[in-house]
């Protein structure tokens, strides 16, 4: 089995190795332009240092005279090799740190679309700091092949070159660089295997241990209003804990392999002195053969190690590789249609025998129908958890149904282009969420053809024109990550201008007032009710005024709709319904 | 500075120098071995092959082996030192997640949430894995290359002084440069991180946001958000990188051209007679080996910056002052329901000007339940998290059962004071880890609990019972089943003073009835204090404390203050009522 990995992640590796080449074809080229540089003007190097001891220096000391030309002449090739070392560097390195960084920005692009794309039963199965590290360590381990690739191919050129070279002088002493080649790979196979699930593991208790504190720090005013700060931190702990226990057997693993990568290369030069000696001493080469063939040997040494460079990074690559991949080759996206509703004004909206699951869960919702008719008010009533937001959304298409149809303006809403829907349907959510931006940008979300009167008179429908006057920099006002610095209702008002500056043919609201004094939710209530181009409202309320504005009232329980019609009839003729809202009866302080 | 971020950041991890010495005496043992080839091969071919009396093979093969020894035992030592590093250094950079994880959770709320949660989150992971990285990767060789600067200097003084000064002189520059690089590289990090952070908390909000971004199909400008992070992100890692390339390449310069002054200088000298052509070509392998590190330390430079803009950030964390502390000798509340008292009690959040809160004088009588009502904005939340010491007064004084609540005990405090905010914040996990959050109970206790808020028949609705996964913040549930759990979470506790900000305001009236008369028999004793803008919870309740634009202007029992036509209440009221009674007649 461990056999079977190894094959699995060597061919893995190879093809994002490809992948690589593939993305930046230009930057690698650039890398490996100034790799080979290197590599050339390393070995010859060696040559001219030799050339200038040999030429200008012994024989100017012998014979105790300096020929400037000559010794400017030397002095300029050294300086000469050393820049052109330069130009080399600078192709190799800032080529492949470009190239790792192009890589990473476009990937990071392509996830977090992904991420965008994605349906919410998906998100809701993925925890957001699992999500984020995707987007950084996973992402980032996925290209560092990246690094040194063009380095590492570089240096099999030069490998190969050397190996001939070696050929040429000597087939026993060539026979030692055949031999240790084969060796190493091995060495890097025995060590992928080992190290390969351990890397795995270690990318995700990296991720447990970003998800937790995400989470933690998200939840910070219940961990402090409970107290549970040495409760978290213990967790935290533990999953610390965890993460390093990995790490500390990877860098077991590491211990031998590191070492040995860095002296297999030497042995392979002792190796050839000893080979060498013995083919001297039978005379098949001669001294100057068996110097150039150790040198040639010590070359290798560094390059070597480039490639174990590599091939380390290989199995932690692939890890990131499979994760990131998991989210890019995730399914189930949303696919949108082309239709258009065409109509401004009010919309109107139709269920059509729906049925909905959460999951492989039981259904909450069965058998739906009703209708909202164009320029209408409905209000969805039931109590908690009888699948009210979920009716709401898939009202406006933020999940699809199982069974049966959602039909906006006459269009089954999942033939309608994401444009249109958005354009015609507007939800606000239960819970509000506000963006870590300002006042403005929150209630345009930048969507084109919004003015600032626009925004006034929404704020104003919603009433909050009042207190984002009173903020200190009015519509310019940053807001803070989840909204922190504004009030609950002051978020939920702003959640409510949003929907209503798109002018959406319908709108649902989702228990939109939950968080406003009654005040204010009056005001807001019979403004919508006396807005000049009302749109067709769908409304999940709880509170009397707000459902005594509806035309008709949908009662739902556990799933189901037990009774429509008008409030009063309702009242009248469904006990359930009368026992719900009449929880609050103000004279007697009694439940009806 | 970078020094002395270093410094501080490696206080941190004490465990870093326990036998340090041991682990760089093993780190040279290692290096030992890559220097023993060339002193092999120079011997080899020296003393065996050019033998005085011809090739001498065995004298080749001793040579050999006993290099073979060498490089062996620098193996071992290779092995033993990475073990020891590995380990040494996850020990000590676990103790730095878990410090700067405990020391956020030690911040006040305001404190933590004027931060992104995804740059919070990556002090303790991403931050802390610039330093593991460098430790690991970086760390040993670049004190073996100072080793290695040091030796070769002291060599090249001794073969001749003024060649050596020539090479010294021709480094100086390089060293003026690589310090400014420094500086400016120290900079360019700074700024990689800082975009890095800003970058993971878009991302971060466009995985939250998913589904509003989603709603309002703008997830173009999302993403031309996230681009212009990414972007810049890249641009500053750019710069980053171009200014460590340049200080490799100076090194590089730099050798090449004291390379050339030796041949030159050392031709000179030797024409002069003080040098050998032995001594001159030693010295040009010596320049060779003195340049090296630098090529390497310019390298190493990449990791150390990036290493110091992590311990800075995480010591920027460590450095913020919690502005509510934990009292020092904290004292118990004593047993019994609470009394609250404020006299005097102004706040203002940081970094604002206008106070949310003046002059708030207050009492509420142990065993009491008193309501909060106000417009939204008037502060009601913001009373509720003096109370709870979420944040500390500016002005005045807050006391519980007569004590200070600055000196009550973090334990004994929440032990006994609970709120139930607004917005109750549910974790990953099962329902019944959810309630036993703030106090660990058995599952038949949890559903004792939940019985007694009369949800058992709830419970008992759920396929999966107490082990049901509520999912992420809860959102496997409705949000009127989030409030639930979220209460009897804070129910479980057990608290003697209950905070309920609007915690029921998802949940239908019936049910949210039903639960305020579970709590009212439950917890006789309990001090409960209720912000609501359901006015039925108000008027159940011994006193009502209207509050308007951070005052509190009426209060007393429901009736009495209706008593004042045109008052805040009154108005208040006449809107409710409008909603909840007129239709029923
Ligand atoms: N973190 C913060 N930073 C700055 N201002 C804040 C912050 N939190 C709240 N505010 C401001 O303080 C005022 C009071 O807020 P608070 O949350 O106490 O209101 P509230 O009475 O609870 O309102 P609601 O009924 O809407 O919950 C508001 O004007 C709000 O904008
Ligand atoms: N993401 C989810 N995964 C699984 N079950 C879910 C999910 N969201 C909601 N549910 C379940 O579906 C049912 C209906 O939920 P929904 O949110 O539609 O109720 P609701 O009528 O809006 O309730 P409330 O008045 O409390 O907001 C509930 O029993 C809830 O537990
Ligand atoms: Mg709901």
């Amino acid at each position: 089995m461990t056999e079977r990995i190894t094959r699995e992640i060597a061919a893995k590796g190879v093809r994002l190795i490809g992948r690589v080449i593939r993305e930046e074809p230009r930057l690698f080229a650039v890398s490996f332009g100034g790799a080979c540089l290197v590599v050339v003007l390393s070995i010859s190097g060696a040559f001219v240092v030799g050339a200038v001891v040999e030429r200008v220096i012994v024989p100017m000391v012998d014979r105790g005279e300096t020929e400037l030309a000559l010794l400017a002449g030397g002095a300029a090739a050294l300086l000469g090799l050393s820049a052109l070392r330069v130009v080399g560097i600078f192709g190799r390195r800032l080529g492949s740190i470009y190239l790792q960084l192009e890589l990473h920005a476009r990937y990071r692009k392509k996830l977090v679309r992904r991420f965008l794309r994605l349906p919410p039963s998906w998100h809701r199965r993925h925890p957001t700091g699992k999500l984020l590290s995707h987007a950084g360590s996973d992402l980032e381990a996925m290209w560092s092949p990246g690094g040194t690739l063009a380095y590492a191919i570089a240096t099999v050129l030069l490998l190969l070159g050397t190996l001939t070279a070696l050929y040429t002088i000597d087939w026993a002493v060539a026979l030692v660089g055949t031999i240790l080649f084969p060796s190493l790979c091995t060495l890097f196979a025995v060590f992928t295997r080992i190290v390969a699930p351990k890397y795995k593991r270690s990318q995700s208790m990296r991720a447990n241990v970003s998800s937790l504190a995400h989470e933690s720090f998200d939840g910070a005013l219940t961990v402090k209003s409970l107290g549970r700060e040495d409760h978290q931190t213990q967790r935290f702990t533990d999953e610390v804990r965890r993460l390093r226990e990995v790490n500390v057997s990877i860098g077991r693993t590491r211990g031998w392999h590191d070492p040995l990568v860095d002296t297999l290369p030497s042995f392979g030069t002792l190796t050839v002195l000893v080979i060498g000696a013995l083919r001297l001493d039978q005379g098949a080469i001669d001294l100057g053969q068996l110097t150039t063939a150790a040198f040639l040997f010590a070359l290798l040494d560094a390059p070597l190690r480039a490639i174990g460079w590599l091939l380390t990074a290989v199995p932690r690559a692939v890890a990131g590789w499979e994760r990131v991949d998991a989210v890019l080759s995730a399914t189930g996206d949303m696919t949108y249609g082309e239709q258009s509703t065409h109509d401004i004004g009010p919309a109107e909206l139709r269920f059509d025998n729906v049925g909905y699951a959460y999951g492989t869960r039981a259904s909450v919702l069965h058998d739906i129908t009703f209708e909202v008719p164009k320029g209408r008010i409905v209000a969805l009533v039931g109590p908690t958890g009888s699948g009210k937001s979920t009716l709401a959304a898939l009202a406006a298409r933020l999940i699809d149904p199982d069974s049966g149809r959602v039909l906006l303006n006459g269009y089954d809403a999942r033939d309608l282009s994401a444009a249109s829907l958005a354009a015609t349907v507007s939800v606000v959510a239960q819970s509000s969420f506000v963006f870590d931006d300002t006042v403005r940008a929150n209630v345009t979300l930048d969507r084109p053809g919004i003015d600032d009167d626009a925004i006034r008179e929404a704020l104003a429908d919603a009433q909050a024109d009042a207190f984002v006057d009173a903020l200190p920099e009015g519509l310019e006002t940053r807001l803070g990550e989840r909204g922190v610095t504004v009030s609950g209702g002051q978020r939920q008002r702003l959640t409510l201008a949003r929907a209503l500056v798109g002018r959406p043919g319908l709108l649902v609201l989702d228990d939109a007032t939950s968080a406003v004094d009654p005040v204010v939710e009056a005001a807001i209530v019979t403004g919508l009710r006396t807005r000049k181009q009302r749109p067709t409202m769908l409304v999940v309320a709880t509170r009397r005024q707000t459902i005594a504005l509806a035309d008709e009232v949908v009662y739902l329980e556990e799933g189901r709709i037990v009774a429509t019609g008008r409030h009063d009839r309702l009242l009248a003729t469904v006990p359930q319904y009368a026992a719900l809202l009449a929880a609050y009866d103000v004279k007697t302080g009694v439940p009806a | 500075m970078i020094w002395q971020t270093m410094r501080r950041g490696l206080a941190l991890s004490p465990e870093l120098y326990q036998g340090l010495a041991g682990t760089l005496a093993l780190a040279i043992g290692m290096t030992a071995g890559r220097a023993a080839v060339p002193v092999a091969i120079q011997r080899a071919i020296d003393d065996g092959l050019r033998a005085p009396d011809g090739p001498d093979l065995t004298a080749v093969i001793t040579i050999c082996a006993v290099t073979a020894a060498v490089l062996f035992v620098s193996t071992i030592c290779g092995f033993l030192m990475l073990r020891r590093l590995f380990a040494v250094s996850e020990d000590a950079l676990a103790t730095v997640r878990v410090k700067v994880f405990r020391h956020i959770h030690e911040l006040s709320l305001a404190q933590v949430q004027s931060q992104a949660r995804g740059a919070l989150m990556s002090r303790a992971t991403t931050d802390v894995d610039q330093i593991t990285s460098f430790l690991q990767w970086n760390g040993v060789v670049l004190i073996i290359c100072f080793g290695q600067v040091v030796v070769t200097a002291g060599v090249m003084l001794a073969y001749s002084w003024r060649l050596a000064l020539v090479v010294f002189v021709v480094f100086a520059p390089v060293v003026w440069l690589v310090r400014t690089c420094m500086r400016r590289l120290a900079d360019a990090y700074m700024q990689v991180r800082e975009r890095s952070a800003r970058m993971l908390s878009v991302i971060s909000e466009s995985v939250v946001g998913a589904e509003v971004i989603r709603a309002y199909d703008v997830s173009a400008r999302t993403a031309a958000r996230l681009d212009r992070a990414v972007d810049d992100h890249r641009q500053a890692s750019r710069r980053s990188s171009r200014l460590t390339v340049t200080a490799f390449s100076v090194g590089e310069l730099a050798a090449g051209a004291a390379l050339a002054a030796t041949v030159v200088v050392g031709v000179l000298l030797g024409v002069a007679g003080q040098m050998s052509v032995g001594e001159i070509t030693a010295f040009m392998f010596l320049v060779a080996m003195f340049a090296m590190p630098a090529q390497v330390a310019a390298e190493m430079l990449n990791g150390l910056q990036n290493a110091v803009a992590g311990w800075k950030r995480v010591l920027d964390v460590l450095d913020i002052e919690p502005d509510v502390k934990e009292p020092i000798d904290g004292i118990d509340l004593p047993a019994g329901p609470i009394d609250v008292r404020l006299r005097d009690v102004s706040f203002a959040y940081a970094g604002t000007k206008s106070e949310v809160l003046k002059d708030i004088g207050l009492d509420i009588a142990a065993g009491s339940r008193v309501a909060i009502v106000g417009e939204t904005g008037a502060g009601k939340t913001t009373l509720a998290k003096l109370v709870t010491r979420l944040a500390e007064p500016l002005t005045g004084q807050l006391l519980l059962s007569g004590v200070d609540i600055g000196r009550v005990r973090r334990e004994s405090l929440r032990e006994r004071v609970t709120l139930v905010p607004q917005d109750g914040f549910l974790f990953r996990g099962t329902l019944g880890d959810n309630v036993r959050f703030g106090r660990s109970l058995e599952d038949d206790e949890v559903a004792a609990i939940l019985a007694e808020l009369g949800l058992a028949d709830w419970l008992a609705g759920l396929p999966d019972g107490l082990d049901t996964p509520i999912g992420e913040r809860g959102e496997g549930l409705s949000g009127g089943e989030r409030q639930l759990v979220a209460l009897a979470r804070a129910h479980a506790t057990g608290a003697d003073l209950l905070v309920l900000d609007e915690a029921t305001s998802a949940v239908d009236p019936a049910t949210e009835t039903r639960l305020r008369r579970a709590l009212d028999t439950v917890s006789r004793k309990r001090t409960t204090i209720t912000i609501a803008h359901r006015l039925a919870t108000a008027r159940d309740a011994d006193e009502v404390i209207v509050v308007d634009a951070g005052r509190i202007v009426q209060r007393g029992p429901h009736a009495a203050l209706l008593a004042t036509p045109d008052s805040v209440y009154a108005k208040l009221h006449a809107a409710w009522l409008l909603q909840d009674d007129a239709p029923i007649k």
